[in-house]
């Protein structure tokens, strides 16, 4: 009889449990497609209660790399999308998915390393003679290979150094992971890697890494809200969604991104601030 | 050493501290494991079972094709997860992708050929031995099949406790369909995950350590229900 009675407590706190979650799931709610670095980095946790206080809007983030963001949200899985590839934002926008791209903050990419520094980038500016240098000295280098942001530029970089990065030897590492993944790998193997700011500043295993290259007007990481078109995303969440993008814009919402620091240092710029 | 010690502490310490949102998330994993195991059981308890009294064409590949299963790699079925239950899928229109309903779903699908398997190979010996008597009384299937069970209810345990480690400790397919969105799909594996990217070891690893306990306790709850069961 006692285990007829725990059975069914167990079983009413169960069905408590889901009838909850699923009124729950009645709320408002948008659902968001965004780049790792904005969530990982805590400016997400940071600002959505204050957008939740101005609008009542839940925001679900679903934190992705750049090129999987935007298929998830060709596919109609998210309501809209927070990435930073200026290339891979102009496709989908030209295939008719994405309307009303706007920058609502930017940043910048750096290049981390060991402390010893086998490529001698310590000092320079400019990013396309470090990868030159990293390319000479077959110093290891961690690449995301995920098709993300900051892979894309990473690519472009290399390109841009006249260098075939399929003909790459054993020092280049494609570890087909997040940005945390490879700063991960990176300080495991006393690597180099390109890494956005806002990740690099809030993450935790740094070990012998630093930042030794920065500064150089490639760097710069804009981060940019985009709208569904109601054309092709007729079932997404396109008003509230718009609500969302439109506060990221507003005064509040650049308020609120500028006012985010981790240990007393911004992450990320308003829209607004003046790039190098 | 240092390591393991300091996140022992700490796991103590996140379990004591009461906080909330740490409480959501184990909550969380309990009863997506328990639900998706709840499935497992409805359809592999008759299903292992019938596979061992019945005999018909086919039979011997089934059993050979459910083993196979148990080899199922999750991320593979998280991402097939993904293209049904997606806006664009088949099953869209359910709205289901990026909740904890999908996150059952495929745990469901990870579980139900463990219980399958083990409930078939521990009915298949009890029938070996009492399918003569079964068939001399000259019970149904129906009635047969609850009694074949209740015979080799150790096994059956083992085979519900199997299902349940796989889907508390599953990351693969729920990271997929479920999206580990803060405060609404995030387990406890997605945000061991999660903080291991961040490069927050120690605590990743503290609650892994948590997610052990979890286990532990469960197995040990299971295991004393069964034995005071045997003493009767």
């Amino acid at each position: 009889m006692t285990r007829f009675l725990l059975a069914a407590l167990i079983l009413c706190a169960l069905v408590l449990f889901v009838g909850q979650r699923l009124a729950r799931a009645e709320d408002k709610f948008v659902t968001l497609a965004s780049t790792t670095s904005v969530d990982n980095s805590g400016l997400l946790t940071h600002i959505l209660p204050l957008f939740k206080q101005a609008s009542g809007i839940d925001v679900h983030v679903v934190a992705l790399g750049t090129g999987q963001a935007l298929d998830v949200a060709r596919r109609g899985d998210a309501d809209l999308v927070l990435v930073h590839d200026p290339d891979a934002e102009q496709k989908f926008i030209d295939e008719g998915h994405g309307v009303n791209r706007r920058e609502i903050a930017w940043n910048d990419f750096i290049i981390v390393g060991p402390g010893a520094d086998p490529a001698k980038l310590k000092g320079g500016r400019d990013v396309v003679a470090a990868f030159k240098s990293i390319w000479s000295a077959n110093a290891p280098f961690v690449s995301r290979g995920d098709k993300s942001g900051t892979d894309a530029l990473e690519k472009r970089l290399w390109k841009a150094a006249d260098l075939d990065i399929t003909k790459a030897g054993a020092w280049y590492k494609d570890i087909g992971g997040g940005m945390g993944a490879a700063l991960n790998a990176a300080a495991g193997m006393d690597a180099y890697t390109l890494s956005d700011r806002g990740t690099w500043l809030s993450f935790n295993n740094r070990r012998d890494l630093a930042i030794l290259l920065e500064g150089d007007a490639r760097l710069i990481n804009r981060y940019d809200v985009i709208e569904l078109s109601p054309k092709l995303h007729g079932q997404a969440k396109l008003a509230l969604a718009k609500q969302f993008a439109d506060w990221l814009a507003s005064l509040a919402g650049q308020q609120a991104i500028g006012d985010y620091e981790l240990a007393g240092q911004k992450l990320f710029h308003p829209e607004a601030d003046k790039k190098p | 050493m240092g390591d393991f010690g300091d996140a022992t502490e700490l796991a103590l310490t996140l379990i004591f501290r009461g906080d909330a949102t740490l409480y959501a998330i184990i909550a969380l994993s309990l009863w997506v494991s328990a639900f998706a195991v709840g499935i497992a059981i409805l359809i592999g308890l008759p299903a292992g079972a019938a596979l061992a009294i019945y005999s018909f064409p086919g039979r011997r590949t089934l059993v050979i094709l459910v083993n196979s299963l148990l080899g199922l790699p999750p991320v593979l079925v998280g991402l097939a997860g993904y293209l049904l239950l997606s806006r664009a899928g088949p099953l869209g229109r359910f709205g289901l992708l990026y909740t904890p309903g999908a996150m059952v779903l495929v745990q469901a699908v990870l579980t139900t050929p463990i219980v399958v398997a083990i409930v078939h190979r521990a009915a298949q010996e009890q029938w070996a031995k009492h399918g003569d008597a079964f068939q001399v009384a000259g019970a149904t299937g129906f009635q047969i099949i609850p009694h074949l069970l209740l015979i080799a209810r150790r096994q059956v345990l083992t085979a519900v406790l199997a299902a349940l480690g796989r889907a508390i400790s599953e990351v693969g397919a729920i990271v997929i369909v479920g999206g580990n969105i803060a405060g609404v799909t995030r387990t406890m594996t997605t945000t061991i995950m999660l903080e291991t990217s961040k490069g927050n070891l120690p605590l990743a690893l503290a609650l892994g350590l948590v997610l052990i306990m979890i286990s532990i306790l469960l197995n040990g709850i299971a295991f004393a229900l069964a034995d005071r069961k045997d003493v009767k």
